[in-house]
């Protein structure tokens, strides 16, 4: 019989501030604390997914595998905030922004020490895993 | 089946701060629509409650709103979907309808916002987007629709000013509007005056004049049978057309960043259904709650060609004496947007044209209205057409 403390909520440790504890895809924290961005991937229709999914809403439920996420995208969009959601105070000013990989697409924030003049949408970016003040664990873009 | 009418509109001044409970600010919206089509609680079939969830702190609002309106013992339930909440209570209500099942049903939208903080707001505003991949990274709504005015400049040659132009619309017609929140002119000096709020950076490229507000409002639409119409309504509005449409809710799994997927789908949709174009369209009210987004809703409802929007807004062909007059109620940046209440405002903004009642606002004698709604950062899109 599991109790309390067999409990899988590695999710919480995802970005400044998780509205998720349990996930059928929490080993993507794990990951991350290796220092891996994974996505998924169904090998029954060969459809990838990022964010990462536990099924395949084609092949019901299909077989999933996991994927590193590598070399770089290119930037679709950015914005910097100067006014952010409770908890998230601490870290403005913040830049999000969305990375196109081709097949699949990653949102995340641009690295803290890379100003906002030297961004241009279409530049190459990577991702790679960020540890944020409050130890939790997030992934920023910087340029490839 | 016969047609399907609007035979009765209301709406509360949408104010910052709301000097009542949600039942009595719901109560203002639906007294209006009852009056303006003289009508009783009894005689409506069954009622449609659309809000966003978790702005004030009741469950299940439906019930608690029915009997404070006296719907009971008729059947009510909940709609949502963000700030489109209230046009999808509107295509239920058309469904309900034109199936049968009722004779008339009446659509309330409320939303006192200014329960929580403004901060408060904008993490629930977030938590609209996925709150498992997007909401850890701190987005907000005026970030999501920045990243499209980004992608839009960046791909159209778009500018601060052309965004700054839109705002200036709004508020010529937001001075006349007496249920508008924020009725003080703008100029494009405003936005280079640094004693002026406008200019404010909120999320880059947009700034404080690019934004609507949070606000509390309420409002109602009665819907009801041709038959009940022709003999209760001197001025029965027809529902012509009425589409809806979703997306990935996120961004990672969208491919267009310059316009609004959901608003192409809905409006190829209603416009199907009306039998209409975007060229017979007399006056529109479009989903402004940011700057940026009005203009994807010029190229998105096929105002513009896309890339094209800009033109309209520099040649003020949006403008109440424009080839396409639009938000000439003042649109969500004056009126404010109280999230589930908002559709039902910009409905009754069409009905009231098409039934040329509109006063200072009207347009020439519009046979033809479109309305244009959108939940969270265009994941749920719809789009209403209207005749008379």
């Amino acid at each position: 019989m599991g109790g309390k403390k067999d409990i899988d909520d590695r999710f919480k440790k995802f970005g400044t501030v998780s509205f998720t504890g349990i996930s059928k895809v929490n080993d993507f924290i794990g990951y991350l604390e290796q220092g891996k961005i994974m996505g998924t991937r169904c090998t029954d229709c060969g459809k990838v997914f990022f964010p990462p999914r536990a099924e395949c809403f084609k092949c019901l439920p299909g077989t999933i595998e996991w994927f590193e996420v590598a070399g770089s995208g290119k930037l679709v969009s950015y914005s910097r905030l100067q006014f952010g959601p409770v908890g998230f105070e601490n870290d403005l000013p913040y830049c999000i922004a969305l990375l196109d990989y081709g097949d699949f697409k990653v949102f995340g924030r641009i690295a803290d020490d890379l100003a906002e003049e030297k961004l241009s949408i279409g530049m190459a970016m990577k991702t790679r895993v960020n540890e944020l003040p409050n130890g939790q664990l997030n992934y920023v873009f910087e340029p490839a | 089946m016969g047609k399907v009418a609007i035979i009765g509109v209301g709406q509360s001044a949408f104010v910052r701060s709301y000097p009542g409970s949600i039942r009595e600010l719901a109560f203002e919206g639906f007294s209006a629509a009852m009056k303006d089509a003289g009508l009783a609680a009894a005689d409506i079939g069954a009622s449609v409650v659309c809000s966003a969830p978790e702005y004030d702190k009741q469950r299940s609002p439906a019930g608690v709103l029915a009997e404070y309106l006296g719907l009971n013992p008729q059947p009510t339930f909940y709609v949502e979907s963000l700030c489109s909440s209230s046009s999808m209570g509107l295509r239920l209500a058309y469904s309900l309808v034109k199936s049968g099942l009722h004779d008339s049903v009446a659509v309330i939208g409320f939303q006192k916002m200014s329960e929580i903080s403004s901060s408060e707001s904008q993490e629930r505003m977030g938590r609209g987007a996925d709150i498992q991949w997007e909401s850890p990274f701190g987005t907000m709504m005026p970030a999501y629709y920045a990243m499209y005015a980004q992608a839009h400049m960046a791909k159209y040659g778009t500018t601060p000013e052309d965004l700054a132009q839109i705002r200036v619309k709004a508020a010529t017609y937001g001075q006349l509007n007496e249920k508008a929140v924020f009725r003080k002119p703008v100029t494009m000096e405003s936005f280079t005056d640094p004693e002026s709020r406008m200019a404010g950076p909120v999320a880059s490229p947009l700034r404080v004049g690019d934004c609507c507000a949070n606000a509390d409002g309420s409002s109602c639409i009665v819907v009801a049978s041709e038959e009940k119409a022709r003999a209760v309504c001197k001025k029965p509005v027809w529902i012509l057309g009425v589409g809806a449409a979703s997306t990935s809710v996120n961004l990672a799994g969208r491919d267009l960043f310059t316009g609004l997927t959901v608003a192409q789908e809905a409006s190829r949709q209603a416009y199907e259904m009306a039998g209409v174009g975007p060229k017979d369209i007399d006056v529109a009210e479009v989903h402004d709650c940011f700057t940026i987004a009005e203009l994807m809703a010029y190229e998105n409802l096929s105002f513009a060609e896309p890339g094209k929007g800009v033109e309209l807004i520099r040649e003020k062909q949006t403008y109440k004496e424009g080839r396409i007059p639009v938000n000439v109620d003042g649109g969500l940046l004056s009126k404010g947007h109280p999230i589930g209440a908002t559709g039902g405002s910009q409905i009754r903004t069409i009905v009231l044209q098409l039934r040329e009642e509109a006063g200072d606002i009207q347009v020439k004698g519009p046979e033809i209205g479109l309305v244009h709604n959108i939940g969270g950062v265009g994941l749920y899109g719809n789009v209403t057409i209207l005749g008379r």
